[in-house]
């Protein structure tokens, strides 16, 4: 249904401009009562969503073990190659130290992160088996150089932290 | 003899003193006052962080302006790129020597008149000195040798000459009423009848919207036209020239808001008392006086930055348009009326 647009002209006191800068005034003057939609920044934050991409950080279980077991999906998928992963070896005496903070698979023995590299796509916490990764709701990063900016492990669980999951993997192994 | 001599000329210094440190005063706080408006419009806040809500933004402002680095392009002519600040800002500066801001004071028993120079020829003198300022902005876009500058130039010379035009005939509808150019004669005459603004809305309207575009303000603004020009005419300017530039827009705004509150809003004059009833006060009678003509002006500065948001920038040939073939007109059926007007009161008088 087209709508038909009033086209007809100008009546005098139209033509004039007047009444139209007139009340255009009135609009602007009581827009400046509406108070601010502004945030103060630095001491007011706004409110982050739990899916927001934020900076990706590595998760532990509950029970402090890191979960990730270093298969390095999310180095191969990774389409800025952000992600560098040198794998660990697998703990022999894992079995024997069940109550440990110990992997049963093995963990990363090293873990980077170029976060100038990273462009937040969310690959890494989508292809990760092991629910290891994570994209947080961390947006503020910066640093005084470039190496500042390549996250290491302890880093990354800095930002990852704990999470706990319903599904207990290794709970038992 | 040698007394009154002395006494006048202490008189004018001291009076010179406080006018140039209240423009001074006004041009840097108008700064403040046209962001904190602005973000008021736009639902924000503005400059709250230097000071108490950001009073002392100016300040800071100001210091920046000194210390930064005054870059001189390569590409400029020197001597009117350097001379071409000062010719702004200084006839922003002289016209408010005939501006009367209050009525007469006593002082040591001797009557002194709050303006610098009560000239017989008050608004000639405005329109001769205010006209200058255009000089300094034609000079500026020809010696940055850019080409934004350049058009920045070219567009203001264009403008302000077309509008000069109507702002002048459009007061002439006031001389007429007064009888006398001079402007203490003007805020008399409008004390002892109506103000201005009443007994001649359409030149009232008319030096309205010529003191706008005289003033490089929004509608009108399209000597500085940032989204088309960068910033101009002073876009190859830094440091403390592009503040200058930036004071004489600001002076020259007062200038125009103080003539609006002279020429149409009453001066000192305050509604629905009248001066004989002031007049037992004495010199408090002057200062409340000057505290109405402030308010006035004040209020007209406010009108510049609520204009500002509220009217977008007009297209070039409409300003052509609009100032030669509406405003132009209309000033000249405005004198006709006034004309008609008289003679028909003196018909009716005799």
């Amino acid at each position: 249904m087209a709508k038909v647009v009033d086209r007809s002209p100008l009546r005098w006191w139209e033509a004039l401009y007047l009444p139209a800068i007139l009340s255009g005034l009135g609009r602007t003057f009581r827009q400046m009562f509406r108070g601010n939609i502004t945030l103060q920044y630095p001491e007011e934050r706004p409110e982050i969503q739990d899916d927001y991409r934020g900076a990706p950080g590595l998760v532990r279980d509950d029970e402090g073990r890191e979960k990730c077991v270093s298969c390095q999906l999310c180095e191969f998928i990774c389409p800025p190659r952000a992600i560098v992963i040198v794998p660990g070896e697998i703990r022999q005496a894992a079995a024997d130290e069940r109550s440990g903070p110990d992997n049963v698979e093995k963990a990363p023995k090293e873990f980077f992160i170029d976060m100038l590299r990273c462009i937040y796509c969310g690959y890494c916490e989508e292809v990760c088996p092991e629910e290891a990764i994570f994209m947080t709701n961390v947006y503020e990063l910066n640093g005084a150089s470039r190496a500042e900016l390549v996250h290491d492990k302890p880093r990354l669980y800095e930002i990852g932290g704990t999470r706990v999951d319903a599904i207990k993997k290794w709970k038992g192994k | 003899m040698r007394e009154d001599l002395l006494f006048d000329a202490a008189a004018a210094l001291v009076k010179i003193l406080i006018v140039v440190n209240i423009a001074l005063v006004i041009g840097a706080y108008m700064s403040l006052v046209e962001r904190k408006v602005s973000a008021w419009m736009q639902d924000r806040i503005g400059p709250n962080r230097v000071g108490p809500v950001g009073l002392l933004q100016p300040i800071a402002d100001g210091l920046k302006f000194m210390f930064k680095e005054d870059v001189v392009p390569g590409h400029v002519n020197r001597v009117l790129y350097i001379l071409a600040p000062a010719i702004v800002l200084v006839p922003a500066f002289l016209v408010l020597a005939v501006i009367p801001f209050g009525p007469p004071m006593q002082v040591l028993g001797r009557p002194v008149q709050l303006a610098i120079a009560d000239l017989d020829i008050g608004i000639l003198f405005v329109f001769a000195i205010s006209s200058l300022g255009v000089y300094g902005i034609v000079f500026a876009g020809w010696a940055s040798n850019s080409k934004y500058a350049m058009l920045g130039g070219v567009r203001s010379s264009a403008q302000m000459i077309s509008y000069e035009v109507s702002l002048g005939l459009s007061v002439v509808g006031v001389f007429m009423a007064t009888q006398s150019l001079r402007l203490t004669d003007v805020v008399n005459h409008q004390a002892d009848g109506t103000w201005n603004c009443f007994a001649q809305p359409i030149g009232f309207l008319v030096f309205v919207v010529c003191a706008f575009a005289e003033t490089n303000r929004l509608p009108f603004d399209l000597p500085e036209a940032e989204t088309e020009l960068v910033a101009g005419y002073h876009t190859e300017y830094s440091s403390m020239k592009f503040a200058m530039f930036f004071l004489a827009e600001y002076t020259s705004m007062f200038v125009f808001s103080s003539l609006v509150a002279v020429l149409f809003l009453g001066g000192w004059d305050l509604p629905f008392v009248s001066q004989a009833a002031l007049a037992p006060l004495g010199n408090w009678a002057a200062l409340i006086g000057f505290g109405a003509f402030m308010l006035k002006a004040l209020a007209f500065m406010f009108f510049y930055v609520w204009v500002r948001w509220t009217i977008p920038r007009f297209r070039y040939d409409q300003v052509m348009t609009l100032g030669w073939k509406v405003l132009l007109p209309l000033t000249l059926v405005n004198i006709v009326i006034t004309g008609a007007w008289q003679l028909l009161a003196k018909a009716g008088g005799r």
